[in-house]
């Protein structure tokens, strides 16, 4: 136990960091639509979908490996409070319609970034067992 | 300051495990309330900090905010644990996680702000 937390604890604080790098770097457009975060969210779930898709059909990655990549740094890297109290804000600033797009695109295309990335993760994973036979 | 944010990261991924762990023991069934409850409890927090962040040094909004709530709650897990219902055939509880991830976590990033403004 005491080990699994010291590998989700450094996987979070890069993932933590990489979010914060990026939100600082990724200019936000003039209507306040948060881009940053967006991109955050959709690329996390692409690649956490591949990551344990791939992960799970292989006996070489350790569950180690899966607690700091997975947990702690794509878990990290990604943020669900963010989302909701960005678009929270929107509606305050009276931008209904900014928000409506903002969480229609961030739920859709997350689910469609999951998909994306567990297909592949397949595809690549009967590559892999189909080379080694 | 990055080195706070990070601190705030690392307690918030720690945290989110735990709750993880702590909640796997007890709950039944396939249904993910961990990541549930994490991004629920999450967003009020958040809320509630964004409201006070006037009152706040940036120091502060930054480890909490950007650190712990941005790390305790996650979008990825959210996204992978759907997908994985849908694909199990269980399409009743992937389409009510996904509902009541978005409708309560933004009824609970208003609650905090709304309570913080009071």
């Amino acid at each position: 136990m005491g080990k699994n937390l010291l590998f989700v604890g450094a996987g979070g604080f890069g993932g933590t960091l990489l979010r914060y790098g990026l939100d600082e770097i990724i200019p936000a457009p003039l209507n306040g639509f948060p881009a940053a975060i967006l991109f955050i969210n959709l690329a996390g779930c692409l690649f956490l979908g591949w990551f344990l898709t791939y992960c799970l059909s292989s006996s070489n990655i350790s569950a180690q490996v899966r607690l700091f990549i997975g947990t702690g740094f794509t878990g990290a890297f990604t943020t669900f409070s963010t989302f909701t109290v960005d678009t929270v804000r929107l509606i305050g600033n009276g931008q209904d319609a900014v928000a409506v797009i903002y969480v229609i695109v961030s739920v859709v295309g997350g689910l469609l970034m999951s998909c994306i990335g567990v297909w592949l993760g397949r595809k690549m994973s009967s590559k892999r067992e189909g080379a080694a036979v | 300051m990055i080195l706070w944010i990070g601190l705030g990261g690392i307690a918030g991924a720690v945290s989110r495990y735990c709750v993880g762990v702590w909640l796997g023991k007890k709950a039944q069934g396939t249904f993910p309330w961990a990541t549930l409850l994490v991004n629920l409890a999450g967003s009020i927090i958040l809320g509630l900090l964004a409201g006070y962040s006037d009152r706040l040094p940036e120091a502060v909004y930054r480890m909490l905010g950007t650190g712990f709530c941005g790390a305790f709650t996650t979008f990825s897990t959210f996204g992978y644990e759907a997908v994985t219902l849908a694909g199990n055939k269980r399409y009743i509880q992937a389409f009510s996680y996904v509902l009541i991830s978005v409708m309560l976590g933004l009824a609970g990033a208003w609650t905090g702000i709304y309570i913080a403004a009071q």
